[in-house]
């Protein structure tokens, strides 16, 4: 579905990602997991077009779309939840939701997706008329996640969804990530911190350092390799 | 309820001001006599003066700490007004119906004089509103609004001068030329935010009014354009007075259109996305908003209307020159803006009144407007920093029962 290839990207002088290349097909929970600063997010940003790689291919669906601007990768379907939620504060649950449904035009398929992540997440029904930035952390990634999938995208992007989370939410949103991908076969393509997790969640995994990518494999495979074990689940 | 501890605080307060003023009010050189006047008596002054001040404001603020909201008398029931009008339909209309009798009257009951300033008032409601779409809504901050002013007025003075273009063809061309201008600021602006972007636009501002200062041949340089003809209406000319009712006539529908179209903005697809960009940008983009459109969008259709409001200053004044475009304009329209309370249509209408009214009808203390303008402004940003009438987004009721929105 996503294919990428030898990928560069830059932060003005700083070369962030070093000729990444990766793989990801329908279906699949991908997980990627590294250090801070190994430029994880960074590849999220270049997929999404944010921040567009200097040079290398990004292909979805075959087509490449490393040039194209934000919101038209958006509206081919790949969406984002980015790093730190980023909901906007000062509109309110519903206000958000209809932003993450900006590219969209038939109501009633939105209102439609609007009652669909509140079976997801019954918790934002309550609070769908209160601004955003006063809802409690965990609420706040549900709503980051809402957000994103109201622009019915075929690959999501998840950016540390764990971050600065209490473990119990951080299950709860595991679960729904699974939920997400198992129900609407929506691929998932993962970045975490928190590797333990990530990996059981996910069918395949990327061990990112410094820019490059060191290795690849299955989860299962991953979590019980050495090296993995030693520098990031702590074992 | 008068502490001990207050009347200390500004004790110090009145000292300290003392210190400060001593050279300026009592020290008096004559330099003719070569002696000095020793104006104790205006100590005095400053001490009472300022203790009393410094009570009063300590007071206040202790007022707003201690939860008791009316922390102004007239501040907090405004908004509780505001609040009823938007509840009530029928208090509304019946508001909107007295406000338009007075609006029609007005020009038949008062003299010139009054009109021409009512007038004036109207023209800055019109730009506070157009500053309003850049500032309040899409959160960029342009200092250098007074631009597009200027593009607009110029842009009817030349072609009433060279080609005797009459002031309805005048005003949508103003409007065109304003939001292509506002297109051009907005291109080279795109990756800037906040500081940056205020000091480009500010600088953008300047660019415009120095070129129309120095280019002589285009525009006349400072001594400007003069005998620009006033609106007609189907080629009637009007006599001064009448002609003065006749253009408030037509701001005032300008004005409702402003309104109307500012209105309707706010609430569409493009005045979310300028929401949304304003409180974040990254996440705006992630959710598939097309960055560069919608800043653009929001210059160019903040410009139109400072393009039209330039069209009718011309035709109002018959006489435009550079000094009428300084950074003081744009300065004054912000406050308006901020004043008022960012993103809300009545706030920027009370702020033009007042912040325009008020000079005009205290002329008596002319020498000290800009005293007056400075502590409103502090007063504001102390007790009520969201502007007078805060802006209150609609907010969306449409699911469960399926989609009726």
């Amino acid at each position: 579905m996503l294919k990428i290839r030898n990928i560069n990207s830059y932060y003005g002088n700083i070369h962030a990602l070093k000729g990444i290349s990766l793989d990801i097909s329908e279906g699949e929970i991908i997980t990627l997991i590294g250090a801070n600063g190994a430029g994880k997010s960074t590849t999220l940003m270049s997929i999404s077009g944010i921040v567009p790689p200097d040079s290398g291919d990004i292909l979805y669906m075959g087509n490449p779309i490393h040039s194209m601007s934000p919101d038209k990768i958006v509206s081919l379907g790949i969406s984002q939840v980015p790093e730190g939620r980023r909901i906007f504060p000062d509109l309110t649950v519903m206000e958000n939701l209809h932003m993450g449904a900006f590219p969209r035009t038939n109501k009633s398929q939105v209102s439609n997706d609007i009652n669909y992540v509140f079976d997801l997440f019954p918790i934002l029904t309550k609070r769908r008329n209160q601004p955003g930035g006063t809802l409690s952390g965990g609420e706040q990634q549900m709503l980051a996640i809402s957000r994103a999938l109201m622009a019915r995208p075929r690959l999501l992007l998840l950016d540390e969804p764990s971050l600065g989370l209490a473990p119990i939410i951080v299950r709860q949103i595991f679960d729904i990530i699974k939920k997400i991908n198992s129900e609407h076969n929506t691929t998932i393509f993962l970045v975490e911190q928190n590797a333990n997790l990530a990996l059981h969640v996910a069918h395949r995994g990327y061990v990112m350092e410094t820019g490059k990518i060191v290795m690849e494999d299955s989860a299962d495979n991953l979590l019980s390799n050495d090296d993995v074990k030693k520098a990031y689940l702590g074992l | 309820m008068i502490k001990f501890e207050e009347i200390k605080k500004s004790l110090f307060v009145s000292l300290w001001f003392m210190f400060l003023t001593f050279p300026i009010m009592v020290i008096h050189v004559n330099p003719i006599d070569k002696i000095v006047n020793w104006r104790w008596d205006n100590l005095l002054f400053v001490g009472c003066g300022s203790f009393i001040l410094s009570f009063f404001w300590r007071y206040f603020i202790n007022r707003k700490k201690s939860g008791l909201r009316q922390s102004s008398p007239v501040i907090s029931p405004l908004s509780n007004i505001m609040a009823r009008l938007r509840n009530d339909p029928k208090l509304f209309r019946t508001l909107i119906a007295v406000l338009a009798f007075i609006a029609v009257a007005f020009p038949f009951t008062f003299s010139t004089y009054q009109v021409t300033i009512m007038t004036t008032v109207l023209l800055y409601i019109m730009l506070g509103l157009g500053l309003n779409i850049v500032v309040g809504l899409a959160g960029l901050l342009d200092l250098g609004y007074v631009a597009f002013y200027a593009v607009g007025a110029y842009s009817y003075a030349l072609l009433n001068y060279h080609f005797g273009l009459s002031f309805w063809i005048a005003l949508p061309v103003g409007a065109i030329l304003g939001a292509f201008f506002g297109i051009l600021l907005g291109f080279p602006v795109l990756r800037l935010r906040g500081d940056y972007l205020a000091i480009v636009t500010l600088g953008f501002g300047e660019i415009i009014r120095l070129i129309l200062e120095n280019w002589n041949d285009f525009s006349f340089g400072p001594s400007g354009i003069s005998n620009i003809s006033r609106p007609s209406l189907f080629g009637i000319e009007f006599s001064l007075k009448s002609s003065s009712i006749f253009l408030y006539f037509i701001i005032i529908i300008l004005v409702l259109l402003t309104i109307f179209v500012v209105n309707r903005l706010q609430h569409s697809r493009i005045g979310r996305a300028w929401v949304a960009l304003r409180e974040d940008e990254i996440a705006c983009q992630a959710m598939g908003i097309d960055k560069v459109k919608t800043k653009l969008a929001a210059f160019a259709l903040g410009a139109t209307w400072a393009g039209m409001a330039g069209v009718i200053f011309a035709a109002k004044t018959t006489f435009i020159n550079p000094a009428s475009f300084t950074f003081h304009e744009s300065a004054l329209i912000l406050s308006i803006v901020v004043l008022g309370g960012m993103g809300s249509i009545p706030g920027v209408i009370l702020g033009a009144l007042i912040l325009i009214l008020m000079p005009e009808y205290l002329r008596a203390f002319s020498d000290y407007r800009m005293l007056l303008f400075g502590a409103i402004m502090v007063l504001m940003m102390v007790f009520r920093p969201q502007g007078i009438i805060s802006d209150v987004r609609r907010t969306y009721e449409l699911d469960n029962k399926g989609a009726s929105g």
